[in-house]
């Protein structure tokens, strides 16, 4: 009997409640000689599915609070006995639940669910994403002066700041959940739940902020994310957007500070 | 000793190394604004290696401004020292990234396992203590000190239930560790009663058996606990309680063997006010003060 596999069964004993507690455990008898150890070995059971279901709770309350905590906790249960993390560091479990759930079949009478909690683990994501510094706003109004190094500028976009396509209200269902003590108490009403919407995720200091990106704009900052000229990007956007506002997204990136590096220049 | 006298024992590091021989607090991102305003804060203060592991971001903003003021222990929960595998070098090399950044005055893990298969369980889990265990688990803490570069304390686990397959105590396992690795004890108390009453060992006598002159830094807190079907009891080492009183009983005993020891207070779940945890940290200096006198005018 190696460790090898005392491991492997105890591993998988621990995620599968119908198993039988592994061989080999010893738990001194009790005081009238019985043995307890199903009590015992679920001590473990309990620390490792709670623990991992607390955690995707705490990062998760909107959609929580959408399917109510009961569904939730069985919806993550399943997700964490079928797919435990790959890293102690649990930042990253928390990316992989928005498609968990988006393939979670009694969760598909709740369509928007998955992109509500994309925001939400996009949110964790910017959280702890790298610090930098975005460049001051004079470089802004330097940039529209010159329009031909405008339009052959790249940007290195911060970090922290993230984007995605709802093809539901997913911002506003979002939206509808903060500030309150009692999050099951918000209301959708009033809120075209089928109407698409495309959210920005940023934190150009240390604050988390969540918006509404402007038709166009996620064609725009993919390009620019790609490493693409500021034309080649409105030109996406063109391409995606027949009334395009320009003007709307050169000011996004000014508003919510999402150029950290400019190269351009700036010479006549 | 059980004199007065403020010499530094094995146990308490001269000002440059180590920890401060005094109590301090698991840090919580929600008592940033509390500590930062205490003008008595706690010793030091100890964070888990994983929640700083992020880029950058609150978290790192908070823990460099803490670090400007107060030593910290930096604690590891993932790192699954008693794995079949070899420590993860990725995890080793965030770790020695976090060591760098923050200087902490220890490096602490734990006598457990926690991934398996490429799998992370996020929880601490027993280990078989006999000849290949021991092997295993000194070669990987060797591998984490010349990757670290520093000398990591070694924490005690909690443990529901023993193996069939173990040779050794878990004592007489930690001593050998200890021996043959050089690393030093981070003794858990409340660990040691857990353990004790769960097994029916006394926990004075398993005490004994343990190397106490490596011990650099004490961990208490408390503990919940659960009727069996067989009427005994069962202690599950929750960190949501204050410290229960046969643990200080226990804490104390110690402290008169082992002289002025750090000594953290950990509270994980049911996160208490900042006050009521300042609390029990100013409830373990006292102790430490009844013991082996006053602190005041101890250099820190």
């Amino acid at each position: 009997m190696t460790g090898a596999v005392v491991q492997h069964e105890f591993a998988t004993a621990l995620l599968m409640p119908a198993m039988r507690v592994p061989a080999g455990i010893r738990d001194g008898g009790g005081q009238d000689g019985a043995h307890d150890q199903e009590r015992r070995f679920a001590v473990h059971r309990n620390n490792v599915v709670v623990s991992l279901v607390d955690a995707l709770a705490a990062t998760f309350p909107v959609s929580q609070a959408l399917v109510g905590e009961e569904f939730f906790r069985a919806m993550a249960r399943e997700r964490v006995q079928a797919d435990p993390p790959r890293s102690p560091v649990l930042i990253e479990y928390a990316q992989g639940f928005a498609d968990f759930i988006a393939g979670f079949a009694p969760a598909a009478s709740v369509p928007y669910l998955a992109d509500v909690a994309r925001i939400e683990a996009l949110r964790v994501r910017a959280y702890h994403a790298a610090d930098a510094l975005p460049v001051p706003e004079s470089l802004y109004r330097e940039l529209v002066a010159a329009p031909e190094v405008l339009a052959a500028a790249r940007m290195t976009l911060h970090p922290a700041s993230h984007w995605l396509r709802s093809d539901h209200a997913a911002h506003s269902i979002w939206l509808a959940h903060q500030g309150l003590e009692d999050l099951a108490s918000a209301s959708l009403d009033g809120i075209d739940v089928e109407r698409a919407e495309d959210v920005l995720i940023v934190r150009p200091a240390f604050e988390v902020v969540v918006t509404t990106l402007p038709r166009g704009a996620i064609e725009f900052l993919d390009a620019l994310r790609a490493g693409q000229i500021l034309a080649a990007a409105f030109a996406a956007a063109q391409a995606a957007v027949d009334d395009l506002d320009s003007g709307a997204l050169f000011t996004l990136l000014i508003q919510h500070d999402l150029a950290v590096v400019v190269d351009a220049t700036l010479e006549p | 000793m059980s004199d007065s006298s403020h010499a530094p024992t094995a146990a308490c590091p001269p000002a440059s190394a180590g920890l401060p021989c005094r109590a301090g607090v698991g840090y919580k991102f929600q008592h940033f604004d509390e500590l930062g305003a205490d003008p008595d804060p706690p010793a030091f203060v100890e964070v888990h290696a994983e929640n700083y592991m992020g880029a950058g971001g609150v978290p790192h903003a908070q823990l460099t401004r803490i670090r400007e003021r107060l030593p910290v222990s930096l604690h590891g929960v993932g790192l699954s020292i008693g794995a079949d595998a070899t420590p993860d070098p990725a995890h080793l090399d965030r770790l020695a990234a976090l060591i760098d950044r923050y200087q902490p005055a220890e490096f602490s893990e734990h006598l457990a396992w926690s991934t398996h298969d490429g799998r992370f369980l996020n929880d601490l889990l027993p280990l078989s203590y006999d000849a290949a265990t021991l092997q295993r688990v000194c070669e990987h803490i060797d591998r984490i000190q010349a990757r670290l570069g520093v000398r990591m304390l070694l924490e005690n686990p909690s443990t529901y239930f023993e193996f069939e397959a173990s040779t050794f105590s878990e004592p007489d396992f930690i001593a050998a560790v200890v021996r043959r690795t050089g690393c030093g004890l981070l003794l858990d108390v409340n660990n040691v009663y857990v353990s004790c009453c769960n097994n029916r060992h006394d926990p004075s006598a398993y005490l004994a058996a343990l190397p106490l002159s490596a011990v650099r830094q004490i961990h208490l807190a408390g503990h919940a606990q659960e009727r069996l079907a067989d009427g005994g009891l069962l202690l599950i080492d929750n960190h949501g309680a204050p410290v229960a009183d046969p643990v200080w009983d226990l804490h104390a005993r110690t402290l008169v063997t082992i002289g002025p020891t750090a000594t953290l207070i950990e509270w994980d779940t049911d996160v208490p006010a900042y006050a009521t945890l300042r609390a029990q940290a100013r409830h373990a200096d006292r102790i430490a003060d009844g013991i082996h006198g006053s602190s005041e005018g101890m250099a820190a």
